[in-house]
């Protein structure tokens, strides 16, 4: 059995801090949280790449596959459903994901914590 | 006797086919299966052996691949056969079998005559017997073969390339006599006399004479000639390893072997012989491709099959000294009422005979010297109809562009696993879409390889379209895509695709068009749109380590440093607490630096006269020299200086992939300028260029371009060079593959960079003429641009903060990233939730 947690909102930068289709990482609540502005909205990812065990995700190519927005791991380019956290590439990883938007030009994140 | 205890005796190319041949046919391993050999190495491919001089090692020829229920016991050659009590002694013991397979090869035929026994005399068969030859070459300056046939002259070329004069001593009064006939022999003999080799063709060799240090020191020939020579080898032919069925009574063929029926069973019926020991119905066979067959005749026997030896398919294709030398089929002609028809071209070296039946309509076999590309299609044509009219099909390119297509069903595609076209056609339509599937499927293509073009050719044929699609994004190969880029002058990602092609992009399409924006000279690669395009190491400008962390490393051009310089590399290495090490480009590499450090330790470094080094980019890395004329007693040119020069006109000149260089000041090659993408070697009159090396996973010497350049000449032909490599080649491919997969090869190449066969010349010229004139340092750039440097922070709501997650540890002295390598566990395990998500 497991729960869903739901803290608060945290707020990160300026919207326009975030390139277009470029990851920036944050510090919220002493966890790194991956955020992407892309032409599909506002993602918030866990930063560690499940995989390779860095905090490296903000520092991928940001794209798509198959109209999915997507993530790819800077380190050995495994891809990520940006809206799922799931690993298109290997079954069974995936990251977690974080609940992001922009209020007043402000960009917000409320970290969820699965566990 | 479909199980029990099979023996295998030899562990050579043939031997390890049977294993693989057996294994694959009895899944259920009724067969226990021992090896027991007489090399201290596994089975390896006997066939590329020469590969050894070119720097290939031993591991990448190696053929064996482990397997449980196969015992290997290497180094422990069976001393005798006892038939009635159906046991095999070895030093070590004896070991019972219910099959025995003999796969004893053959050894190198030494003739009698005075002196063969000198030291310094070597035969050519085994890996051991290449290393002892190149151990006594060093410091030696001449070299003789006694023997020119197929294996005298990848002996002589095994000399000429270990730096020997090269001398070749053939009995018969022409080269390769068994292959080619005179005509062939004569062109051939101008190719090799070329090479510098010397022939003396006719004569026997009647003494081997010893000089003051008692190894082998000159040859003497029945013609009187005595010829000086600090090494022999001897590659006088091949006799087959027959003692052990001599010894235990067995017949044997009329000039020796293992006599053997069809089912390639000697008069024991317990008893086979495959490979070269083997004489099948009397005949021994010395390729690779009948021995081959005999092993799955064996193994098909012994889970109880009835397949019976085809006869052997004798054709032979090799490149010998560079010169394509092919022949198939009733090569000389001794078909009776046979026809043949020639072409011999002097001025480009060709020379092609068909022997047609006595109506002239069924190929019967043939002889390619200097041209081979005909090859694939004519020996599969043997015994059918011609595919074109002769004179066609001898023409340059006639029979590759008759095409695979015009093949009947039967044609043999791949004689070294018996593939026929029908098999072929059958993976096609069961899906195989591509060579890599046809291989894998149906084994063709994966001995000697020549039949991989008319894979290619098939695949046409019946419709496969072998898509050159960069990804889900782009229909279009990269080449295509810097055409469409160039041409439309576009500069945009976002109009690219909106235009040419669909979606958002990924982490293959984004940075080719990056690295094509950045090869046209698009301003700085982080600058607009362009910066969403990078990988991390470019949008960094250093390169992302396991941990998070980066290494920064700055230019050092030529590998020559000041002490000043080397100190304040230090001072920065020590200051950020980075971990330092050689790279093996002749410069430092600086590891552990976290994002936001990066410019700080750029600042440090550009302040002393430093630049980025590119060893983030898929762009040109080093230009390595040997220290050259200026100190070195034995250079002839001045390398470092060249290679400064080099490195300064190419560097931030972003690629397919990245671009190594060296430079030599004379032939010892000190800088190993032949494994780098182009290599410059010192000669008394200028330099030779060398292109397409490669180290890596895939090492490939380098391939002679030109020679003897004047400085501006040679730089003139790098430019094109690389500026051709970086139109025309695929995404990741290094100039090695690049020139490889290359219509034309080398020769192409030369056309289109010397004799400026395309017209692209002045194009090439201008662009690189606009990349020197428009280089900028990268890291300089960002410094001095506050916009550009606020990317660097670990996180952009804390920009002081650094990253707590990069921690150090100590070893030997320096930094290194803590915790050692991550554990397996590191990769999480998908979590479910037991509740309903809360959704926004």
């Amino acid at each position: 059995m497991t729960t869903a947690t739901m803290l608060s909102w945290t707020v990160v930068c300026p919207l326009d801090r975030l390139e277009p289709d470029r990851g920036v990482a944050a510090l919220v609540d002493g966890v790194q949280v991956a955020l992407f502005r892309t032409a599909d909205g506002l993602f918030a990812i866990d930063n560690l790449d499940p995989v390779g065990g860095a905090y490296v995700l903000s520092r991928g190519i940001v794209g798509s596959r198959g109209g999915v927005p997507t993530i790819a791991s800077p380190l050995h380019k495994q891809v990520y459903d940006l809206r799922t956290g799931e690993c298109l590439d290997l079954p069974g990883i995936s990251v977690a994901r974080h609940e992001v938007r922009c209020r007043d030009g402000l960009v917000e994140v409320r970290l969820r914590q699965e566990g | 006797m479909n199980g029990g205890r099979v023996i295998v005796v030899g562990n050579g190319m043939v031997g390890q086919r049977f294993v693989d041949a057996l294994r694959a046919r009895d899944p259920q391993g009724r067969w226990q299966v021992t090896v027991l050999a007489e090399e201290s190495r596994p089975a390896y491919d006997r066939v590329r052996l020469s590969a050894f001089f070119d720097g290939v090692s031993a591991d990448e020829l190696n053929l064996h691949t482990p397997d449980e229920g196969v015992e290997l016991r290497l180094g422990e050659p069976v001393t005798a056969v006892d038939r009635d009590r159906r046991v095999v002694t070895t030093a070590a013991g004896e070991y019972p079998y219910d099959a025995l397979v003999l796969a004893t090869g053959s050894y190198a035929f030494v003739p009698p005559v005075d002196g063969v026994a000198l030291p310094g005399v070597f035969v050519y068969r085994t890996l051991d017997d290449l290393a002892a030859i190149r151990e006594h070459a060093r410091g030696r300056h001449t070299g003789a073969v006694i023997g020119g046939g197929l294996l005298g002259l990848e002996a002589a070329n095994a000399l000429r390339l270990l730096g020997l004069a090269t001398s070749v001593v053939e009995f018969a009064p022409r080269l390769m006599p068994v292959q080619v006939d005179t005509a062939g022999g004569a062109m051939l003999r101008r190719y090799v006399e070329e090479l510098g080799v010397t022939t003396h063709l006719g004569v026997a060799t009647t003494a081997l004479r010893s000089g003051p240090d008692g190894t082998v020191a000159a040859l003497e020939l029945a013609d009187g000639t005595v010829l000086d020579t600090d090494i022999v080898v001897v590659a006088a032919g091949i006799r087959p390893r027959d003692e052990l069925a001599r010894a235990a009574g067995l017949p044997l063929g009329p000039r020796g072997g293992v006599l053997v029926d069809a089912a390639c069973r000697s008069a024991d019926e317990r008893i086979w012989a495959v490979g070269e020991c083997a004489a099948v119905d009397g005949t021994c066979h010395g390729l690779v491709a009948p021995g081959y067959a005999m092993a799955e005749v064996v193994a098909d026997r012994l889970v109880g099959g009835a397949a019976t030896f085809p006869g052997a398919d004798t054709a032979t294709k090799l490149k010998l000294l560079g010169v394509d030398v092919a022949s198939f089929g009733d090569a000389h002609g001794a078909t009776t009422g046979c026809l043949d028809v020639t072409f011999t071209d002097p001025a480009t070296r060709v020379y092609a005979k068909l022997v047609l039946s006595d109506d002239a309509k069924t190929l019967l076999g043939g002889v390619l010297v200097g041209d081979a590309s005909a090859y694939p299609t004519l020996r599969a044509s043997v015994g059918g109809p011609l595919p074109a009219p002769p004179l066609a099909l001898l023409a340059p390119d006639g029979a590759a562009g008759a095409g695979a297509g015009a093949l009947p069903a039967a044609a043999q595609v791949c004689s070294c696993n018996a593939v026929t076209r029908a098999d072929i056609d059958e993976a096609i339509a069961g899906g195989c879409a591509d060579v890599p599937a046809l291989k894998a499927c149906t084994r063709a293509g994966t001995s000697c390889g020549s039949c991989v073009p008319m894979l290619k050719q098939l695949l046409d044929a019946a419709g496969v379209k072998q898509s050159t699609a960069l990804c889900e994004h782009f229909d279009a190969s990269r080449q295509e895509l810097f055409d469409i880029v160039r041409v439309r002058g576009i500069r945009t990602f976002s109009r690219l695709v909106a235009e040419h092609g669909r979606g958002r992009g990924c982490d293959i399409c984004k940075p080719v068009v990056a690295s094509i924006l950045a090869s046209l000279g698009s301003g700085h690669v982080l600058d607009g749109e362009q910066a969403s395009l990078q990988d991390t190491n470019d949008h960094f400008l250093a390169n992302l380590q396991r941990d998070g962390s980066y290494s920064v490393v700055p230019r050092i051009p030529g590998g020559e440093i000041t002490p000043e310089k080397l100190i304040v590399i230090g001072e920065v290495a020590r200051d950020f607490q980075l971990y330092t090490k050689i790279t093996g480009g002749q410069r430092i590499d600086l590891f552990g630096a976290r994002v936001e450090q990066l410019p700080q330790i750029w600042r440090r470094l550009v302040d002393a006269g430093f630049e980025s080094g590119h060893a983030y980019g898929k762009a040109l890395r080093t230009v390595k020299s040997c220290v050259g004329s200026t100190w070195c007693r034995y250079g002839v040119q001045d390398s470092v200086g060249l290679a400064i020069a080099l490195e300064l006109r190419y560097r931030g000149l972003r690629a397919p992939h990245k671009i190594k260089s060296a430079v030599s000041g004379c032939a010892r090659e000190c800088a190993e300028a032949r494994s780098k993408d182009f290599g410059i070697i010192a000669t008394e009159t200028g330099w030779n260029l060398y292109v397409g090396g490669n180290g890596g996973f895939r090492p490939r010497h380098a391939d002679l371009f030109a020679t003897d350049l004047s400085t501006e000449d040679l730089v003139r032909y790098v430019d094109r060079f690389l500026m051709f490599y970086i139109r025309t080649a695929d995404r990741l491919q290094r100039t090695a593959a690049w020139i490889e997969a290359m219509d034309g090869g080398l020769d192409h190449l030369r056309a289109v960079i010397v004799d400026d066969s395309l017209g692209l010349c002045a194009e090439l010229d201008e662009a690189m003429a606009r990349h020197v004139a428009s280089y900028s340092d990268e890291w300089r750039d960002v410094l001095d641009d506050p916009e550009r440097l606020r990317r660097f922070a670990s996180f952009v709501n804390a920009p002081d903060v650094p990253d707590p997650s990069i921690s150090f540890a100590l070893e030997r002295g320096q930094p290194v990233p803590a915790g050692g390598r991550p554990p397996a566990s590191a990769v999480r395990q998908p979590v479910t939730l037991g509740l309903p998500e809360v959704r926004r």
